[in-house]
């Protein structure tokens, strides 16, 4: 790790060939930063120049060495000569990565030895930036990261906010969340199952799974005003009631999805290309996949039945009925199935949360975190006084810290706050399920074809504003 | 996972214990609703390993604070407050239950050891903490930058690693 301005090994950009310069970004940047980055490619290297240990993470063989031997799943050669394989790069603009989403991959013929993937093309710093905002402003920052899931992440942070605060959001504010993030995950599930087929081959289902996902957006948009990103849940309770005849949009879309569900269910379960394409690719073991921090489908296809939301209720989940859904082999296919069936699993929690949702307060009465209403500005001096402090000065939330994870569509997903008793965060970390669900890559693709990698890969669902942030 | 013990039971509030609580040797408490443990370079790994032996069988996350300007942090009184923590999220789903592991780090010379060797899902949030705090994770198998391009000067989450900003013409655009 040692590092001098000469090291021959850095690399220098195009500006500092262009200039001369010996020392990346000019002498001016020399010496002032106490530790340097020498550590060299991200890349996937050649085998002479990879170390043993990276090997085992590339080849997907970490846990089989690290508790002993295990049996071989394919007993394949991953000692080829150099000069049989190949290394190739799928992505990062390839379409079945789903984003930016880089795969390399050293292929023997057709068949996958080691992959690796290489992430950071949509790294925008928003950690950093949601240390800049004021709690208030926070969701806004946080929505953007799983841009599949944006209420999640609202919901996550807003939760742990609230544990920092120590205040109790109205029942109807808790409803009105568990309904939209319900509505989110159905949405969420139908792209992936959209984009899935897709990628395998299944053309007509790409279209239906957008355009069912558009009839769930239009309800976020009456809701929220926004199809995407919405700022909707914030600390504190949501951002407006539900608009008037909200009951009748939800109860029409529990009509219609499940009706679409059997319609797919015929279109592709049934399907033997699609099964032989699915079954028996990419199979995960449990203990793999609890070693490997993977939660959500991937966890659950491997028969571990854990949902935070029925095993660390969040919200009033305690109040509903619903099942997890669990495979057997941790197969794509399970992962197909899971949340496949998970879809109408939440038009069952849709269909109770319209019959059991509380009247009352959308957002706590409480002036040091709410905004007054719009007409009470317009007739109280307090009420713009405090309107006024609020969004200039935001509110200021105790010291502490606060890791409050919620179930997305991906997995476990959570916001980490520290907070130094002022009205921004301190530190703002967001777990995301798709940048630790990434890691099963290797695991997953060892040994497969290399269309069996897109299939993989698009099982594993991850959403690269999510991984990179 | 077929058998599983009931829920935890109700989460104590923040107030600190009376006496200082200990989990294999190291100081813990109960914050906001989490138990954390503190621990050191030295003890790290040790605390680690034991609990995995208690259960925590899954790494949930690892990140990075910088602790630069938030000096006085509210720390168990035998914890020697460093610049960097690096903090551990665990999980244990047969008892479903979470722990927070807090290892100081001092600033002058951020690195701990891996926990590689006994989660292997820490290896991507490793990389992360690293690339994002310059905390090196000694042992590690691939200590490269994850996020950011290779060629990347310093640690952007780092206090003393500024936002930056775009200039904008407001006041000096041209008449």
């Amino acid at each position: 790790m040692s590092d001098t301005p000469t090291n021959p090994a850095r690399r220098t950009s195009l500006l500092d060939k262009i200039l001369g310069r010996v020392q990346p970004g000019g002498e001016e940047m020399a010496g002032l930063l106490e530790i340097k980055t020498d550590e060299g490619d991200q890349e996937m290297a050649p085998r002479q120049r990879t170390s043993a240990r990276e090997m085992w993470i590339e080849s997907g063989t970490t846990v089989r060495t690290g508790e002993g031997p295990r049996l071989d799943r394919m007993d394949l050669d991953v000692e080829a000569p150099e000069d049989e394989t190949m290394i190739l790069n799928l992505g990062p603009s390839h379409p079945s990565t789903h984003g930016v989403l880089r795969v390399m991959v050293e292929l023997d013929g057709e068949t996958v030895l080691r992959s690796k993937p290489v992430v950071g093309y949509l790294h925008t710093g928003m950690e950093k930036t949601g240390e800049e905002l004021m709690y208030h402003q926070g969701s806004t920052n946080v929505t953007r990261m799983d841009y599949l899931s944006p209420f999640f992440n609202e919901l996550t942070f807003s939760l742990s906010v609230e544990r920092l605060l120590g205040v109790e959001i109205p029942p109807r504010a808790t409803w009105i969340r568990m309904l939209m993030s319900e509505l989110n995950r159905i949405s969420s599930h139908f792209l992936w199952l959209a984009t899935n087929s897709a990628d395998i081959g299944a053309i007509n289902m790409l279209v239906y799974g957008w355009r069912d996902r558009e009839m769930v957006l239009s309800f976020f948009e009456k809701v929220t005003g926004l199809r995407m990103n919405h700022n909707y849940i914030r600390p504190g309770g949501v951002a407006a009631d539900l608009p008037d005849g909200w009951r009748d949009d939800v109860l029409a879309l529990c009509e219609a999805i499940p009706r679409r569900m059997d319609e797919y269910d015929n279109l592709l379960t049934g399907q033997p290309i699609l099964q032989r394409r699915l079954q028996g690719v990419g199979p995960v073991d449990a203990d793999t996949a609890i070693a490997l921090g993977l939660t959500g489908p991937l966890l659950r296809s491997t028969g571990v039945a854990w949902d935070l939301r029925r095993d660390m209720p969040y919200l009033a989940y305690d109040d509903v009925d619903f099942d997890v859904i669990v495979g057997t082999n941790g197969d794509c296919w399970d992962r197909y199935a899971i949340r496949f069936n998970e879809i109408r699993e939440s038009v069952r929690i849709i269909r109770q949360i319209a019959d059991m949702m509380p009247s009352g307060d959308f957002r706590v009465q409480d002036k040091k975190v709410t905004p007054p209403p719009r007409n009470r500005i317009d007739e109280s001096m307090e009420a713009l006084i405090h309107h006024f402090k609020l969004y200039t000065e935001g509110f200021r939330v105790p010291a502490g810290e606060a890791y409050v994870p919620v179930e997305s569509p991906r997995g476990e997903s959570g916001c980490f706050i520290v907070s130094d008793g002022t009205s921004r965060p301190y530190r703002l970390h967001m777990r995301a399920a798709s940048f630790a669900n990434l890691q099963a890559l290797p695991h997953l693709a060892r040994g497969s074809l290399i269309a069996d990698t897109i299939a993989i890969v698009s099982t594993i669902d991850p959403v690269l504003g999510d991984v990179d942030r | 996972m077929s058998e599983q013990t009931p829920p935890v039971e109700e989460m104590t509030d923040t107030a600190p214990p009376s006496q200082p609580a200990t989990l294999h040797g190291c100081p813990t408490e109960t914050f906001f609703g989490a138990e954390v443990v503190h621990c050191n370079r030295d003890s790290y790994v040790e605390l680690c390993k034991a609990l995995k032996a208690d259960g925590y069988a899954m790494p949930v996350g690892v990140t990075g604070v910088d602790y630069l300007t938030h000096p006085g942090r509210s720390l168990p009184e035998s914890v020697k407050a460093e610049r960097f923590e690096v903090v551990v999220e665990l999980l244990s789903l047969r008892q479903r239950k979470r722990i927070r592991v807090r290892c100081q780090v001092p600033g002058d010379d951020p690195h701990v050891p891996t926990l590689f060797d006994v989660w292997p899902g820490v290896e991507a949030h490793e990389r992360e903490t690293y690339d994002m705090f310059g905390i090196r994770f000694d042992g590690h198998p691939d200590p490269s930058r994850i996020l950011m391009p290779e060629d990347w000067e310093g640690h952007p989450l780092r206090k003393d690693y500024d936002v930056g900003h775009v200039p904008v013409q407001f006041k000096e655009s041209p008449k």
